[in-house]
């Protein structure tokens, strides 16, 4: 069976001996051409929020200025599916506020009339979800040049780098880099679409949605809304309603390790007695070692043994 | 059980006597996990990771059918109900949702651990067999436990994992398509594969649960391995299962359990893939398709077949992936060696170290999208890791000699110091007592 069982590892191992010289030579005689999109990628830039880090937690004020630019900007494209508005409450606005915040929303909750039984839309209530703003993805699509634009409820958690990335792509429209178009001829940015380096592809289709200072009027004692500033105030926003449980999970998560390390702590010191009957703890380093012959001429004296 | 000494069941409240005489269960868990159950003395903390793993599957089973409550599983609610309902509206739902998440790569990162250490000090060796073989049957289930589970949130890579993974049938000729048809009940993921990966990952659990009975079971029969692989030989060589080895798993469970809240509390995503918080949508491909941490040397060996060599290069790769695992039944009989831990056999530990690095190298190869360089490394790993099973560790247990054995446990932690000299409980513990007399 050892002989069979050997063959078949042999069998195995030469048919990947084969891929691998195959996989090589295709790579070395038909190189791979470069793609702008791998030379001219971007990582997110670095991004710091209250939020970040084991003692993270939520700047109100910067989360009701994101609130603002999400409903006064990114809420004519983007759903919000998945956070409700009684949700805000989190953010400081009162149930009054939130109730003004649900009936003034630009667009209404499909409903009922109750006297014909005929489909009509109402205005929202604090206990519905955002309204989204087109009625279904061709919808969606016919708006958008055939672009879906993606929920924003999960994005901090649905794209690699989080609120950075979104910081990043609403910071980083530009003109397409000369060198790139020396390089790449064919990857001029398409009509319709906008060289974006942080994007995985360079060319998204969302045109810059934060273009100007001063776009959304900030109540009095904010700081100034600049394009930058603005942008960090709607990812501080994006990570909340992608993790409202953020600053609940922060407080449990300190208080179950400060009680695990102290039960810890506690079972350690309870294993150390229960063992001392048996354990003289022996360095490791072998009998030559000088603890342990010291460890083994104090046990041969307790023992009464000579030498 | 398996040692003379093992110390009796004698239940002492009137009760527990009346009980033990119609239901004798108590006795049961005192011979399996308490006093009655003799252990090596000499178990390091590699021992650990058996009981740890059964805390991670009570933890998954515990949080598991509390979130199967507000769970539900249609093609089309069953991503808010896990998004919006669980996550934002269940009281605690986060912390149920997070914990069950993590706790599945905890539970892996333990078995993994159980299973090298079972691999280093040749634990599948005779007449351990079954009890390495049922760890393989609770793997196994694992993995399809895992892998449908991670299909219920119904994001991108739930959907597209488990397209490619039924795809895998696909690779059979003629058998093959009807066979993935059969399983997803439809031509693609849809309600019909949800419901029933619902179904089975409540249940596998359970059945992983009962093998977990008969794996201890198994192993109660010759008792706990050693990091000597020496036989136990007298009473000296063994302290009884409770209170000292609950103490000490007891603390190191702590302590991992303390790495998992930190994970769960602080990182909870870090483990997993962004495009598992998009909706999973048919028509849109990601970018890459991943499969979880624990998957990706499986997932790097199905990918190294690139060339069709006489057959598809798919179905090379799918055969392969299968045999990588089940190579591992045949592990008591490819290494013939008697000796059984890796410290008294020098030429097996360095390849064992190898190994360890292979199946690393492999997680890497199978964790990232493929470059030619990645490929490259993926295809060397795999084979090393069929020529290390398969060629390697037979001839190396044929012609290695091995260091010589202590004679005993006991004797292998003395440092040359006489027997007397020992550590207290190393001699009788009656033994102790009358010296105690004696000064």
């Amino acid at each position: 069976m050892r002989f069979i069982l050997g063959f078949i590892g042999i069998v195995f191992a030469g048919v990947l001996l084969i891929s691998l010289i195959t996989g090589l030579s295709t790579y070395f005689s038909n190189p791979p051409a470069p793609l702008a999109a791998n030379v001219f990628h971007k990582e997110p830039k670095e991004l710091h929020l209250a939020s970040d880090g084991p003692f993270g937690h939520f700047d109100k004020q910067q989360l009701q200025r994101g609130f603002q630019i999400y409903s006064e900007v990114c809420s004519a494209c983007h759903s919000m599916k998945l956070v409700s508005f009684r949700d805000l409450k989190e953010l400081g606005y009162n149930d009054a506020e939130i109730k003004k915040i649900a009936s003034d929303w630009k667009t209404q909750v499909p409903s009922i009339n109750p006297d014909t039984g005929e489909e009509t839309t109402r205005k929202a209530l604090p206990s519905d979800s955002f309204p989204p703003p087109f009625q279904n993805e061709v919808a969606a699509r016919a708006a958008n040049n055939n672009a879906l634009p993606p929920d924003l409820s999960l994005i901090t958690k649905a794209r690699e780098g989080g609120a950075a990335y979104v910081y990043s792509i609403l910071t980083g429209f530009q003109d397409q880099p000369a060198e790139l178009l020396k390089k790449f001829p064919e990857a001029k940015t398409p009509p319709n679409l906008h060289y974006n380096p942080y994007f995985a592809n360079l060319n998204i289709a969302m045109p810059p949605p934060l273009t100007t200072e001063g776009q959304v009027a900030y109540a009095p004692g904010n700081p100034k809304p600049t394009v930058d500033q603005m942008a960090r105030d709607v990812a501080a926003f994006l990570v909340w309603t992608a993790q409202p449980d953020l600053e609940r999970r922060h407080a449990a998560g300190i208080a179950v390790v400060v009680f695990l390390l102290f039960a810890t702590i506690l079972g350690y010191l309870a294993k150390q007695q229960i063992w001392d009957e048996v354990h003289r703890g022996v360095r490791r380093t072998g009998p030559l070692d000088p603890v342990n012959q010291a460890k083994t001429r104090r046990a041969k004296a307790k023992a009464g043994i000579a030498g | 059980m398996s040692f003379s000494w093992a110390k009796p069941y004698e239940p002492k409240h009137p009760f527990m006597r009346w009980l033990d005489d119609r239901l004798p269960l108590p006795r049961l868990v005192y011979g399996a996990v308490g006093g009655g159950y003799p252990v090596p003395r000499n178990l390091n903390y590699w021992w650990n990771f058996g009981f740890t793993a059964a805390i991670f599957l009570a933890i998954q089973i515990v949080t598991g059918i509390v979130l199967a409550m507000h769970y539900y599983a249609t093609a089309d609610g069953a991503f808010n109900s896990v998004n919006q309902h669980i996550m934002r509206d269940v009281n605690a739902g986060w912390l149920l949702r997070y914990a069950h998440m993590n706790g599945a790569s905890f539970f892996f990162i333990a078995v993994y651990i159980h299973i090298f250490r079972g691999l280093y000090y040749g634990s599948y060796k005779a007449p351990r067999e079954l009890v390495w073989m049922l760890g393989l049957v609770i793997y196994l289930l694992m993995m399809a436990t895992a892998f449908m589970g991670y299909v219920l949130p119904w994001g991108q890579m739930s959907y597209w994992g488990a397209q490619v993974i039924t795809g895998f049938f696909s690779a059979f000729p003629v058998v093959g398509e009807p066979i993935r048809i059969w399983l997803l009940g439809g031509y693609a993921p849809d309600q019909a594969a949800l419901n029933r990966f619902f179904s089975l990952h409540y249940l596998l659990p359970f059945v992983i649960a009962a093998v977990v009975i008969l794996h201890i079971w198994a192993l109660h029969i010759p008792g706990s391995g050693n990091p000597t692989g020496v036989d136990v030989k007298d009473e000296r060589d063994t302290l009884p299962f409770h209170p000292f080895y609950t103490a000490k798993d007891g603390w190191f469970v702590g302590l991992l359990l303390l790495i998992y809240a930190i994970v769960t509390f602080f990182a909870p995503n870090y483990l997993g893939h962004p495009d598992n918080y998009i909706p999973a949508n048919p028509l849109a491909t990601p970018a890459e398709i991943v499969p979880e941490w624990y998957f990706w040397p499986f997932y790097a060996i199905l990918r190294s077949f690139t060339f069709d060599f006489i057959l598809p290069a798919k179905l090379w790769g799918v055969l392969a992936m299968f045999s990588s695992i089940l190579l591992l039944f045949f592990l008591p009989w490819l290494d013939k060696s008697p000796v059984r831990s890796g410290s008294y056999r020098p030429v097996f530990k360095r390849f064992f170290w190898l190994l360890v690095i292979d199946v690393v190298l492999l997680g890497w190869a199978g964790g990232g999208a493929p470059t030619p360089f990645r490929n490259a490394i993926g295809q060397i790993c795999a084979a090393y890791y069929f020529l290390h099973f398969l060629l390697i560790l037979p001839l190396v247990s044929a012609f290695e000699t091995p260091l010589p054995l202590p004679k005993s446990i006991t004797d292998s932690v003395l440092h040359g110091e006489e027997a007397k000299a020992a550590p207290a409980g190393t001699k009788p513990r009656r033994a102790k007592t009358a010296t105690a007399v004696v000064e």
